[in-house]
């Protein structure tokens, strides 16, 4: 596995909703390497640090890769503002993605939020066996839906107001779905608190879980140990690093 | 191309750029992204005698042209330095400093005498660690703890000693001074300074241990003045770091008294800033027609 930096071309970019930017990047010697759920890092002209952003679609025959992007501060403000046809600077793939199954087997996706993009990628493997529960603020706020359906998935949409999809928490409509049906496991992206909910489900009803978590990170590639998180290995608690050995990581190996 | 060599404390380095300890990790990671044969040498992650789990997150924390960590010396501990890294590390042909980081004089003369007939080219015994609550900082805050530790290790060890220092101090010269009269080879500085970010909207400290080392280029000129200070308060070399990230930086801190540079937080920034840093100072010297970097070691003329 061989990781790559250097200033790519942007060739498409799109408006999602507001303050939500979708980056097709030309970076074909990481696009080759790259599997869902893997991230970049993405450096800011001015800042000192990177920052982490998720790989949401990966063409291997076009050598691009897929980001989207919500601006949060200042250093996602800046990126925000580079446009299609200029460079930009990334390092990657990195992290350990998600773990697929055979593409027969029944998976699904369970997102908040920004927390959405990097499940696109796993869920596309599974074709008409994988099931996205996508949850936002409101219908403004939405994204990514039309290719969650040409993935072949079957898409439910949860709105925290109702002004699109079902009302609601995302965790409702899992609890929902897991009566009726069992999948082979479910992947989840999105704040902590859903998180917990999401592990905690699939656990009860013995499904694996996979979860893809956050943290601050300098070096990005496991080196300087900043991006710490609370684990649980061979019965042993200690910290793992975010950048390097997740960002999926099982949800009953940590400590959410 | 100008000859990049230099020696510290009679150690060869093949050019004065060397990874800071922290930064880098044991040299695995960034392997991945070129030949670590290419560095002058690297520092590696503070070892404690026994292995440590570090502090809880967030560790990092991003500030104006800089960054504050609190790792808090999480590494494997001593012994799996020298099983697991070093086999590894002494086989990709560059210089190895070991860093250690005790939380008593006696874990501090433990680790020294582990690593006696190790491949390790020279001991980087860290006073100067700010997150850890026991030892660190507290053996590098005042001269006679910084002589006592000292004295310690240099009669645990015939590796070459190089003690690094604390900028957290009121007169740094006074423990350079102190280190050099007990044994020590050389100093490396400046460890990072304490700081500390507030999250206005809830009204609680970015970094989970509220305080934490700063680094970067904002600490740059503090590094300057102090290696500056320090290089003509000691006739020992000085190791010189505090925000380098450039070819130009590692010239202005050698100006200042250093034998050779260290670089850490510019390693976020590009994980290729040591072979950056000297391409530019290669470049910078032909432009010059200065034949080897030692000749501008200590060359400022102070006015
Ligand atoms: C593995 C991973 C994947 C991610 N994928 C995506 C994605 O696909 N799309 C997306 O929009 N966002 C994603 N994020 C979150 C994104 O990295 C942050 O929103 C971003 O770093 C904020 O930067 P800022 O300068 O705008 O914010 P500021 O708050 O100004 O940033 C200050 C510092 O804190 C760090 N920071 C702030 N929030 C976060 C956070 N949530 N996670 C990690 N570091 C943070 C920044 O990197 C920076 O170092 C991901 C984070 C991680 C760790
Ligand atoms: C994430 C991180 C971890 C560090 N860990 C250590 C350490 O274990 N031992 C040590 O002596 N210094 C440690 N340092 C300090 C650096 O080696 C260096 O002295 C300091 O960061 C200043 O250099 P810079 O501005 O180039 O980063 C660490 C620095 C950073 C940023
Ligand atoms: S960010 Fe450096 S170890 Fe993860």
């Amino acid at each position: 596995m061989s990781i790559t930096q250097s200033l790519y071309p942007i060739i498409r970019k799109q408006n999602l909703a507001r303050g939500v930017y979708d980056y097709t990047v030309h970076c074909p010697d990481i696009a080759a390497e790259a599997v869902p759920g893997q991230f970049v890092h993405i450096r800011v002209p001015g800042f000192q640090l990177r920052r982490p952003i998720s790989i949401c679609g990966i063409d291997r025959e076009r050598g691009a890769l897929r980001l989207v992007m919500e601006v949060r501060g200042e250093g996602t403000e800046v990126l925000s503002r580079i446009n299609e046809g200029e460079l930009i600077d990334l390092l990657g793939p990195l992290g350990h993605g998600f773990t697929l199954l055979p593409p027969e087997k029944k998976a699904v996706v369970v997102g908040g939020g920004i927390g959405v993009p990097p499940l696109l990628g796993a869920i596309s493997h599974y074709g008409n066996n994988g099931t996205a529960i996508t949850g936002f603020r409101s219908a403004s706020a939405v994204i990514l839906q039309d290719d969650f359906k040409a993935a072949g998935a079957r898409a439910i949409l949860c709105t925290d107001d109702g002004t699109a999809g079902e009302r609601g928490f995302v965790t409702a409509a899992l609890q929902k779905l897991l009566e009726s049906e069992t999948p082979d496991i479910v992947y989840a992206c999105g704040p902590m608190p859903m998180l917990r909910a999401v592990a905690k489900m699939a656990e009860e009803k013995g499904i694996v879980c996979e979860v893809s978590l956050e943290e601050r990170m300098a070096c990005g590639v496991g080196a300087c140990l900043g991006c710490a998180c609370r684990t649980v290995k061979n019965g042993v608690e200690g910290y793992s690093h975010v950048c390097k050995d997740g960002p999926v990581f099982n949800s009953r190996e940590v400590v959410l | 191309m100008a000859d990049l060599r230099v020696e510290v404390a009679g150690v060869p380095f093949k050019n004065p750029v060397i990874p800071a300890s922290g930064a880098f990790g044991f040299g695995r990671e960034y392997e991945k992204l070129y030949p670590l044969s290419r560095l002058g040498g690297i520092s590696c992650k503070g070892t404690t005698l026994n292995r440590k789990d570090g502090n809880p997150p967030p560790r990092i924390a991003e500030t104006p042209a800089g960054m504050l960590n609190s790792v808090g010396l999480q590494n494997p501990g001593i012994d799996a330095f020298i099983e697991q890294e070093l086999p590894y590390l002494r086989t990709k042909d560059v210089t190895i400093l070991a860093n250690v980081a005790g939380s008593t004089v006696e874990d501090c003369i433990e680790i020294a005498r582990k690593l006696e007939g190790t491949a390790v080219d020279m001991i980087e015994l860290n006073i100067s660690c700010p997150n850890v609550k026991e030892g660190g900082a507290a053996f590098g805050s005042t001269p006679q703890m910084a002589a006592a530790v000292t004295k310690a290790v240099r009669g645990a060890t015939s590796k070459p000693l190089m003690v690094k220092l604390s900028p957290n101090v009121t007169d740094i010269t006074a423990i350079a001074k102190a280190v050099e009269a007990e044994g020590a080879d050389a100093v490396s500085l400046i460890n990072t300074l304490l700081g500390m970010r507030i999250d206005i909207n809830t009204r609680r400290p970015v970094l989970r241990n509220n305080t934490g080392g700063l680094s970067g280029p904002a600490i740059f000129p503090v590094a300057v003045r102090m290696v500056w200070q320090v290089a003509n308060a000691v006739s020992i070399p000085v190791v010189g770091m505090g925000g380098i990230s450039s070819g130009k930086d590692a010239i202005e801190m050698m100006m200042a008294g250093a034998s050779a540079v260290q670089v850490g937080a510019a390693l976020f920034a590009d994980p290729y800033a040591p072979l950056h840093i000297i391409d530019g100072m290669n470049a910078w010297l032909d432009e010059k027609g200065i034949g080897s970097v030692r000749e501008i070691i200590g060359t400022v003329q102070p006015w």
